[in-house]
């Protein structure tokens, strides 16, 4: 789950990480309000969960009341790379003397933390990364000795950050750390991480990714989901248990297992089709679970047909099969299917929809050509 | 011969009297898999259909010689359960359990690492391992299966490796053990692990190999055949067109800023000489093309 910025300060803010002080605003009229509170000047910035923000538009600089009201009527409504903003958050202007780079993620590779600092921060990390790749310091820590004090010094100073804060970066690190730890992040990321002319460092923006397998020892999480970036059949999907990501073509798909699935939406696209999503059905792909993969489905409307390729394993083919046509009975209105079956029990099943077979149920054994029917026909 | 699993597999499941270990732990013994213990320290002393449960691992190991852990638990008591394991003796650990925070999974990947070298963990998130008439543990459906080799499977996906199973099997060609080592970010065994363990394996002649988008696991897996592989490899890598920063069903499934694409997997296991199979019901084909049936 990503954060939006001002979620991602809430949260670094819990952990002691310095901010700015701020607040939301989802009118002119509360940008003003949150502007006068907090003191001018501020900066407005677009709440959208992408990248090239400033690029765009969507931060500005305000003095007054005057200024707030210009500029958060341009950004609210803003459309930045297929994102509309809704909502601002307005914070006390900074002054920067310097720009860093800090995060956290997982390295899969080295399965370790990875810490990422640069003293070349504010630009595009990846930016950094290609051109001047010795600019970021990089360290890998274990996770059974977590990062200390001594390590994090070594990082600071090999990152060559400004001497003068050495010792406010350091703390600044643990804490960030401790966040990413403590708080199941996936990516921890502030960019920039600034120090002002006093000498202070703290973190102008945020980039916090949640780990949603550890939700269930987080339930302060909650109220980030409000605003989580799941469309509508997402949502649908979650509610029923489903695991499905919302695509945007017409051939509606349902199979069992993650790889299948996948393997499904691949095998649509390579034969000239646009999957409409990818559903995973899971393990016992019974009556109920069909009629609630259907209905996610039948309810977006680009959908023209949907293709469903179960593989049966201890669930057999005759028990799937048998599930698909008492989940037609039960539905009113469907999409035409084409059903792929093979597995335990393949040919027991292929009979039980060879004898149901009508305009809604089309049975075919191999799934590269049941893929190219079900694109034939949502062609048509 | 087969990897991992064999006649000399002694199971503790850890979930046993919860509603799924029980399902597959008694699946698994009526395969002819040695479920020897369960564990739950609230019901020690009782039974499951004759399959004695112990408070704990290290009982289970003393009283009955287990020599291999089934963690089929929720994934909030997942973590605590595989490191029990380790402590109580076992030198192999399955854990099928999904959704197991990531960092949970480093911290347990390097304790392992750190003090119990000699136990290999394989998962999270994987549907067992499969030895064809010798031993089941997970999920895996015997019904697709054939035992007697030559193949060895491995697989981050369960179904895609269920598939493999299945047509290898029609073909007439039986399988040494298959693998699952799951879908999630920090798995305990990797590609590699099993790489080697099947060419190490006399009875195994060829290897199917099924990625999938997220992580380099692959790519490793690559390199490591480029020198130490010298059985005919036949790969699948599913995802070729998923979206990039969207999660496919398992955690480990996704692209990241550009990195862990299908297509960077596949050039890759295509340079080292690997079959690289365009779908996946072309496997049993490339299969049989390496062995020269």
């Amino acid at each position: 789950m990503d954060l939006f910025e001002y979620q991602g300060k809430q949260y670094f803010a819990k952990f002691g990480i310095p901010v700015s002080a701020g607040d939301i605003a989802d009118t002119v009229d509360q940008a003003v309000e949150v502007a006068e509170r907090v003191g001018y000047p501020v900066v407005v910035k677009a709440q959208v969960r992408v990248g090239g923000r400033g690029k765009a538009g969507g931060i500005k600089l305000a003095n007054n009341a005057d200024e707030v009201r210009l500029h958060a009527g341009n950004i609210l409504g803003m459309d930045i790379k297929g994102h509309v903003v809704r909502r601002l958050w307005i914070e006390v202007a900074s002054d920067i003397k310097e720009e860093y780079y800090a995060s956290f993620t997982l390295d899969r590779s080295a399965k370790k933390h990875l810490g990422m600092l640069s003293a070349q921060g504010g630009v595009d990390i990846e930016e950094v990364a290609a051109k001047a790749p010795d600019a970021i310091a990089r360290i890998h820590v274990d996770p059974v000795d977590g990062l200390t004090a001594q390590v994090c010094r070594e990082w600071v100073r090999a990152a060559k950050l400004n001497p003068q804060v050495e010792d406010e970066a350091v703390a600044f690190l643990l804490k960030l750390y401790d966040c990413y730890i403590q708080g199941d992040c996936s990516l921890a990321e502030v960019n920039p991480l600034i120090v002002t002319p006093q000498g202070r460092v703290h973190a102008l923006d945020s980039k916090v990714s949640l780990d949603e397998a550890a939700a269930y020892r987080h339930p302060e999480w909650a109220d980030f989901e409000g605003m989580a970036s799941l469309d509508e059949r997402e949502r649908a999907a979650e509610e029923k248990g489903l695991q499905y990501v919302g695509l945007s073509g017409t051939v509606g798909i349902i199979a069992n297992g993650a790889g299948l699935a996948m393997s499904t939406v691949d095998i649509v696209n390579q034969v000239g089709g646009a999957p409409a999503n990818f559903l995973d059905i899971g393990g016992g792909a019974n009556a109920d679970r069909m009629v609630d993969a259907l209905t996610v489905i039948n309810d977006d409307p680009n959908v023209r047909v949907v293709f469903i390729n179960i593989f049966g394993g201890i669930t057999r083919c005759d028990e799937v099969a048998n599930g698909i046509v008492a989940a037609l009975s039960r539905l009113a209105k469907t999409a035409p299917l084409v059903v792929r079956l093979d597995g335990t029990n393949a040919e027991q099943g292929r009979a039980i929809l060879n004898a149901n077979t009508s305009e809604r149920l089309i049975m075919i054994p191999d799934m590269l050509t049941a893929a190219k029917k079900a694109v034939e026909m949502a062609g048509a | 011969m087969a990897v991992f699993v064999d006649d000399n597999t002694r199971v503790v499941v850890q979930g046993l009297t919860g509603k799924q270990g029980q399902f597959y732990g008694l699946r698994n013994r009526a395969y002819g898999t040695k479920v020897v213990a369960g564990t739950n320290p609230k019901k020690a002393g009782e039974n499951v259909e004759g399959i004695p449960i112990y408070a704990s691992v290290r009982e289970a190991v003393t009283q009955e010689g287990a020599n291999t852990a089934f963690v089929i638990v929720p994934s909030a008591v997942a973590a605590a359960s595989i490191l029990e394991a380790a402590e109580g003796g076992v030198s192999l650990i399955i854990c099928v359990t999904e959704h197991i925070p990531a960092h949970d999974q480093a911290r347990v990947y390097n304790v392992l690492k750190r003090n119990y070298p000699h136990v290999r963990l394989v998962g999270p998130n994987c549907a067992g391992i499969l030895s064809p008439g010798k031993a089941n543990i997970g999920f895996t459906p015997t019904e697709v299966a054939m035992p007697g080799g030559p193949v060895g499977i491995v697989s981050r996906s369960g179904t895609l490796a269920y598939q493999a199973l299945y047509e290898l099997t029609q073909s007439g060609i039986g399988q040494t053990t298959c693998v699952g080592i799951g879908g999630d970010p920090v798995p305990g065994t990797s590609f590699v692990d099993v790489l080697a363990a099947f060419q190490a394996d006399d009875e195994t002649q060829a290897i199917v190999m099924i990625g999938e988008i997220g992580g380099t696991a692959e790519e490793e897996a690559a390199e490591f055949i480029k020198s130490n592989v010298t059985k005919p490899v036949v790969a699948y890598i599913a995802g070729v067109t998923a979206p990039p920063g969207k999660k496919m069903g398992h955690a480990g499934a996704i692209i990241s800023g550009g990195k862990g694409t299908a297509k960077a997997k596949m050039d890759a296991l295509t340079a080292v000489g690997a079959l690289v199979a365009q779908n996946p019901t072309e496997i049993g084909g490339l299969v049989k093309q390496a062995l020269g049936r």
